[in-house]
Formats: structure tokens, C-alpha cells, sequence
């Protein structure tokens, strides 16, 4: 078992714990870089797939898993920065200046629904973001001129510094490094006073205010982030699936963005990434056993959507941390392996209670 | 010149006056209790004091200030603390980060600053930091750093929830039942810390109680409330023994059968 020994504040703010941390995290980077290397353009194409589903968790898990707040309505906001990336490529401008500005478009869009639904919470908050993805769902049908309506359209070949990026490797690499990005970024929020404004809201409301944190301010600050990057990740699922129709953008896919980050376990970035592998390789192991399953199950329509939906039931009643909390466990185990109990990681009830105000 | 004021304040929900034109004064460095019967609008005081409640009439003042339609979030800046009855702690983070969170009201570094997590934040955290030893050394917490609130035992709780406010470092603290759900000898810890606070701190001090053996251990000056009017103010003493006092707490008829 590992005993950190502190001997500076700078270890306790620090991204990397220990060498431990350095050398299994670099092992990954690596891995991942070396990948399109070793494997073929189908596994490639699917991996890539699983890091822009992973951006978009991770900015869904800062608004829901860090301040607490749900939306369902961040396919809404993906479909944003699609169309925003796309269209602005269309019309000319470089892929590296299409990708941040989708970015900052978005997030402008996140702190625009935000602010006027910062009186909300729980089951209001869920509808007001419900019916803000089908006003956006809408829109992009209607918008014709811009959008392409219900035709869609394909969406050109992006360039980075006249390299054309038109395999499943070049998207691949770019989402790598956004996903970083994002990651870094969140981890940084995280450690400053910002990240923990907003557990201080999700734990606590009333308190959170006694202590000087303005409620309005930082949760529209959060769904700007979230916003922000869930429209990045946006940007590069247009390259991914090369064509943009407003149909792809509906509530199912706003329900798999729950999913990521109920399944993959709330409050952790880890969770955010095990919930995208998840929710991608799902549908895989469908096709895969879609044909073999007994009384013609695999034939029925809507196989796909109730399998997502038993998961996050069984997944929040019988394993509230999500695969995550799996994880820790299973790590748990092996570090303290001879003296781990049943009851080290069984649940204790707490019996005290506080009102809310509000 | 007293440290805080309140003038006149009063709150309606509805038909039921909370708080009936209630006016006090407390001086600098004292510690000012308030007491009174269930429902006779002691945490509805403080809940005016930070501005989580609006007053209907009145005036809230701390050092020559005026604050009373001061947005809830700006009180803390304010130099004002405050726990709660029902501890409102952050229960899914650490013990230190909640102490940090205390800092919040100090926290000045930019929004880009943060998110890169350079060096003006960094240098910033590790000053909040030590302020948050500083408080943990003061409270003996240090058994429990990195605990998860949600698995500190509740006597603990409340502790955390004093040196959360303490991390504001205020001129003023409002203390809302320091001993509520605490043993005899947790109750008494909770004493000498009030005690340590006023002399070593130096920081002015409400509380509302019902333990009536902390309010004699601690307090300079008590108020008494019913129906949220004032019956009575003085020393732990005077105000015990004020007749009306007594009749709030024992009930009108004891004079009639008398």
C-alpha cells in the first residue's frame, strides 16, 4: 500500500499524485498515440469515436456530476457546434480556426440557456433543457438556407496546416489531443476555487451562498463550460460522421450523454471516460450478438434505446458510483490486498438530515 | 461605535410577523446570545443577517455599514460568518476542501488563470492553504484532513462547520445552536472554542441557544425573544430571571394558579 508523505502543499494541488500516477497515465498517452499505428482503420475509426463521445461526458459530468445540475439537453449543444464548425468551414475559414470558435459559440449558447433556467433545478431544470434540444432540433431543420434542413450536408475536409485530414487516423489524433485539452482543463477547474463553487452548490445551496459564492454567476458559468465543450466535441462528430442531418441531434442522443455520466459514475473524470467507453461499445456487442440471440429478440426495433435505458435503472439503483465506483474498489482491493473486508466499500447509512431552505 | 446594529427589523410570511421590529446593538469583541421558546424567530434573525430572508422594515448595519438589501453572496465579503442549526456542510468533499471553500470570499484570481492553473492561482492556493491549517491546527482537526464529511461522526460535523466559517476570518460570527445535537462533554468543547475565539481571535460573536449552560459559560449579553419580539436584554443573569422571561419559557398560568 502506498502512504503519501507530504512534505508541501504544491503535492496536494499537484495533477500527478506520485510516479505511480506519471508513469501508468504516460503509459496510456502513449498507448493511444501509437494505436492507429498497430490497429486497422475500422478500430481506429471506433476509438475515435469513443474519445469525442468521452469530450462531451466530461463536459456533461462538470455541469451534473460537479455543480449538480442535469440537462437533457446537450445533444442540442453537440448539434451546435456541428453545424457552427461546419458551416464556418464551408464557408472557407481553417479548420483550426472553425474548431475553437464551434467551442466558443457553444459555450455563448450554454450560458444563454443557463441563465434564465438558473432558478431551476431537478425535474424543472430536466424539461426547460428537454425542450431547449427540440427548439434546437428544430431549428436546424427549418434553417434550410444554413442548415441544409432536412437534407443535411456533407461536410467538407478539414485541413490543419495543409495536412488533409480525411482518414479516420487524422480525426482520431485531433480528438485526442481536444480530449486532453478538455481533461487538463477540467482537472485545472477542479483544483481552484471554481470547481469547488460548484460542489459547493451541488452539496449545498444555502451554505454555498453564506460563503460568498454567487449562485447565478457560477452556475451559468458551468453550463458555459459544459456548453463549450460538449459543442468541441460537436465539431469533430461532424468530421466523424461526415454528414450532418438535424435527425442525429435528437433526445436519444442527449439520453446516451446521461448515460455517459450516470453509467461511467457522477463526480469523477474518470467516470466520464469509462461511461464514453461504455456507451460506445454497447451498440458494438449488440451487432455483434444481434444475431445469435434466442426467440428473435435481436430482430425487435428498439433493442438499442430500452438496453440504455435498463442499464442507467439498474446502474442507479444497484451501483450508484457507476463503473467508476467499480474501479476504486477493484483498486482498492489490490492495494490493500490481505486486509480487504466485504465491509470496507459497503455503504453507511447516515441518519442526519438537513432542511433546505429552499 | 458598536460592531453590528440592527434597527428596527422586521419580517412577514404572510399574516405571521417572524420577527417584530426587533432592534440590538453588539459591541465589538463580545459574545451576544439569543434566546427564546421554539418558533420565537432567533434563526430568522440570522437568516435576515444573511440576507437569505429579506427584512420587510429595518436596518442592518456591521461596521458603520449599511447592508440590508446587500445580495446574499456579498455578506461573506462582508466580513459575516455563519453556521446553521441542521449543519449545511459539503458532505461529498473532503474536510479541507470544505475549509476551502471557506476561503471563497478571498479568492481573487481570473477566470483564464484558473482554468490553466498557472502560477498566480497556484501561488494563491497554497496561501489558502496554509490559512485552512492555521484553522485546522486551531480546532485539532488534523486526524481528519482528507476524511469525506459524509463519514466524519456528527460532533465532528459541527466542528468543521465552526472552522469553515472561522476560514472567512469575520469580524462577525453567527453561531445558530453550537450545542444542538451535541453530549454534555462536546457541548462544553464547544464552549471553550466560542471562549477561544472571542480572546485569541479577537471576533465578535451571536449566538442563538438553548443550552442554557453554554449561554452562562460564554455570553457577555443576552436577548430574549417571544413571538419575535424582544422580552428582554442584560447580562445571562438579568434576563434569566426577568419575570417575563420566565413566563415565556413556564407558560402564563403559573402566575394565575399562583
Amino acid at each position: 500500500m502506498r502512504y503519501l508523505f507530504r512534505t508541501d502543499y504544491k503535492q496536494d494541488t499537484a495533477l500527478a499524485r506520485h510516479g505511480g500516477d506519471v508513469f501508468w497515465y504516460g503509459l496510456l498517452t502513449l498507448a493511444m498515440l501509437a494505436i492507429p499505428l498497430l490497429m486497422g482503420e475500422f478500430y481506429v475509426g471506433e476509438l475515435g469515436g469513443v474519445f469525442i463521445f468521452a469530450i462531451a461526458g466530461v463536459g456533461l459530468m462538470l455541469l451534473v456530476g460537479y455543480t449538480g445540475l442535469i440537462s437533457l439537453g446537450h445533444a442540442a449543444f453537440l448539434g451546435i457546434g456541428a453545424y457552427t464548425n461546419s458551416v464556418l468551414l464551408e464557408r472557407g475559414m481553417p479548420f483550426v480556426v472553425t474548431l475553437p470558435v464551434a467551442g466558443l459559440f457553444t459555450a455563448f449558447c450554454g450560458a444563454a440557456i443557463g441563465l434564465p433556467t438558473l432558478r431551476m433545478s431537478g425535474l424543472y431544470l430536466a424539461i426547460a433543457t428537454l425542450a431547449f434540444g427540440s427548439i434546437v432540433g428544430t431549428v436546424f431543420q427549418k434553417w434550410s438556407s444554413v442548415t441544409g434542413g432536412f437534407d443535411g450536408f456533407a461536410v467538407p475536409t478539414p485541413t490543419i496546416f495543409g495536412i488533409g485530414l480525411d482518414g479516420a487516423t487524422g480525426i482520431y489524433y485531433v480528438s485526442l489531443v481536444v480530449l486532453i485539452f478538455v481533461l487538463w482543463i477540467s482537472a485545472n477547474m477542479l483544483r481552484s476555487p471554481m470547481g469547488r463553487a460548484m460542489v459547493a452548490i451541488r452539496d449545498s445551496e444555502v451554505s454555498a451562498q453564506s460563503m460568498g459564492i454567487n449562485l447565478a454567476r457560477y452556475k451559468a458559468m458551468a453550463f458555459a463550460i459544459s456548453a463549450g465543450m460538449t459543442g468541441l466535441a460537436g465539431a469533430l462528430f461532424a468530421h466523424y460522421v461526415r454528414f450532418l442531418a438535424p435527425d442525429a441531434f435528437d433526445v436519444l442522443l442527449s439520453v446516451q450523454f446521461v448515460t455517459i455520466v450516470f453509467v461511467g459514475g457522477l463526480g469523477s473524470l474518470h467516470g466520464a471516460i469509462f461511461g464514453a467507453i461504455f456507451v460506445r461499445l454497447l451498440p458494438q456487442f449488440i451487432a455483434i450478438v444481434r444475431d445469435d440471440l434466442p426467440f428473435g429478440i435481436g430482430r425487435l426495433p428498439g433493442l438499442e434505446p430500452s438496453l440504455f435505458g435498463l442499464v442507467l435503472v439498474l446502474v442507479i439503483l444497484f451501483q450508484p458510483g457507476g463503473i467508476n465506483g467499480i474501479w476504486q474498489k477493484a483498486k482498492h482491493a489490490f492495494t490493500a490486498f490481505p486486509f480487504k473486508r466485504q465491509t470496507s466499500s459497503r455503504r453507511q447509512k447516515s441518519y442526519a438530515k438537513s432542511e433546505r431552505l429552499r | 461605535m458598536s460592531l453590528f446594529e440592527a434597527q428596527g427589523i422586521s419580517v412577514r410570511f404572510g399574516g405571521i410577523r417572524a420577527v417584530d421590529d426587533v432592534s440590538f446593538k453588539v459591541e465589538k469583541g463580545e459574545v451576544f446570545s439569543i434566546i427564546g421558546p421554539n418558533g420565537a424567530g432567533k434563526t430568522t434573525i440570522f437568516n435576515l443577517i444573511s440576507r437569505i430572508y429579506n427584512a420587510t422594515e429595518g436596518k442592518l448595519i456591521v461596521d458603520g455599514q449599511e447592508f440590508t438589501k446587500t445580495p446574499p453572496d456579498q455578506v461573506a465579503r462582508m466580513g459575516i460568518a455563519r453556521t446553521f442549526q441542521n449543519i449545511e456542510l459539503f458532505p461529498n468533499a473532503s474536510l479541507l476542501q470544505n475549509l476551502l471553500i471557506g476561503r471563497h470570499c478571498h479568492a481573487k484570481v481570473g477566470l483564464l488563470s484558473q482554468l490553466a492553473f498557472m502560477g498566480s492561482t497556484r501561488r494563491a492556493e497554497v496561501k489558502h492553504r496554509e490559512k485552512a491549517e492555521d484553522v485546522i491546527a486551531f480546532l485539532g482537526l488534523q486526524r481528519y484532513r482528507d476524511s469525506l464529511i459524509a463519514n466524519l461522526p456528527y460532533g465532528v460535523r459541527k466542528v468543521v462547520e465552526l472552522g469553515r466559517a472561522l476560514c472567512i476570518e469575520p469580524k462577525l460570527l453567527l453561531l445558530d445552536e453550537p450545542s444542538s445535537g451535541l453530549n454534555v462533554e462536546e457541548t462544553e468543547g464547544m464552549g471553550f472554542w466560542i471562549e477561544d475565539i472571542k480572546k485569541d481571535l479577537g471576533i465578535t460573536v451571536i449566538m442563538v441557544e438553548h443550552d442554557m449552560a453554554l449561554v452562562n459559560q460564554v455570553s457577555d449579553r443576552v436577548m430574549a425573544l417571544n413571538y419575535g419580539k424582544v422580552l428582554a436584554m442584560g447580562t445571562p443573569r438579568e434576563v434569566q430571571t426577568h419575570p417575563e422571561v420566565v413566563k415565556a419559557y413556564l407558560g402564563g398560568e403559573l402566575e394565575d394558579a399562583a
